[in-house]
């Protein structure tokens, strides 16, 4: 029963209320990285050729790294992942993991099917 | 008899009371406390954004395996965007993720006249938005750009035929082959962007019925289930339109 008790008063503590603060500040880092992001895809930012037929952009690069670094604020601060319980944290991760996953495995897929026949 | 009856009523009526009394009134009797429920429910949410996660992850994959082939196409169909419109539409999604955090904030506080303020803040900048959206769809209708049998290459087999693309851009002539191209990147901008739209019509649907809920005083008693886990959708339809706009509008500018 008092197990029971302390599990309670656990979970009623929990329940973390994020700041009006700590939302403005969120949202203005979002807007500029915005600005950023337009701003970046004007300029040529080159590419590295890693192996003859395999070239890295870097303007994509830093496009996806921005949109990223803009997610994971939403998802921490908007979206309370930050306050919330291991479970939802664990379950969020999971979620990202198997669309890396999704992404990875079909990529590596079209790469390889026609290996050395190019 | 009836005396016994009614004490036996008496006693099942009280301890359905002393039952009611150690929790609130809108915590689910399968639940053992508020806290539970709200974990339980805010999980289930996510599990269903999850699923949502897949779905796009589906478009997503598409995008950057066409994107790989038909380089030229992409680059070339993705100038006809404009990118002050682009640029507002994101400008106006996060700051409607805003107005919802701050209105989840306002029903914790159980503050109701804030709430139907921030819910109706929300409410327009979604439909902002959608007007937004529509502009730049019908103009896509005018030069002949949805998929289809009025699909025209006209703007990419001669860049010179669209003097105020062609003015910022400078783009060369594609091949006719290439050129057909830009058919496979515009289908998955409006595959992509139309399904990102349709996720904005569910939800602006339901923060209109929300809004009338929340003036009739219905998440200002402490419940904030229902506003926490619209809000998780909202901002996880925001965050679609956040990789949506580099990787449809930014593809390359310079």
């Amino acid at each position: 029963m008092s197990e029971q008790f302390e599990q309670k008063v656990e979970h009623e503590e929990e329940h973390h209320i994020v700041s009006p603060f700590i939302y403005l500040t969120i949202v203005g880092i979002l807007l500029v990285a915005t600005g950023l992001t337009v701003w970046a895809s004007y300029i040529d930012l080159g590419e590295w050729h890693i192996a003859p037929g395999l070239t890295l952009f870097w303007n994509p690069v830093v496009a996806l790294a921005i949109a990223c670094t803009k997610m994971v604020l939403v998802v921490l601060f908007f979206m309370h992942v930050k306050y919330t319980t291991k479970l939802t944290k664990l379950t969020v991760a999971s979620g990202f993991f198997t669309f890396l996953v999704l992404i990875f495995m079909t990529l590596i897929d079209y790469f390889s099917r026609a290996w050395g026949r190019w | 008899m009836s005396d016994s009856t009614a004490t036996a009523n008496g006693a099942l009526a009280e301890a359905g009371d002393a039952h009611h009394g150690e929790h609130p009134a809108y915590q689910r009797h399968h639940f053992e406390s508020v806290g539970q429920q709200f974990d339980a429910t805010n999980f289930a949410m996510w599990l269903f954004l999850l699923t949502e996660i897949m779905f796009f992850g589906g478009l997503f994959t598409a995008y950057m395996i066409m994107r790989n082939w038909y380089y030229p196409a992409f680059v070339e169909a993705s100038h006809q965007l404009n990118i002050g419109w682009g640029t507002g539409n994101t400008a106006v999604l996060i700051t409607s993720s805003f107005t919802m955090a701050m209105g989840v904030w306002s029903a914790e506080m159980r503050k109701k006249g804030l709430l139907v303020l921030f819910l109706v803040l929300t409410f327009i900048l979604g439909l902002a938005f959608l007007g937004i959206k529509t502009i730049e769809y019908s103009e896509k209708w005018e030069k002949h750009h949805i998929p289809g049998i009025r699909y025209s290459t006209q703007s990419f087999t001669n860049p010179q035929s669209d003097p105020e693309v062609y003015k910022e851009y400078h783009d060369k002539p594609l091949s006719p082959d290439m050129a057909s191209k830009t058919e496979m990147y515009f289908f998955l901008y409006f595959a992509m962007t139309g399904m990102h739209a349709l996720h904005m019509i569910i939800g602006i649907s339901i923060l209109g019925f929300m809004i009338v809920r929340a003036r009739a005083g219905a998440y200002t008693t402490g419940h904030v289930t229902y506003v926490e886990n619209f809000g998780l959708y909202w901002h996880f339809v925001d965050i679609v339109w956040i990789f949506l706009f580099p990787l449809l509008y930014l593809i390359s500018r310079h």
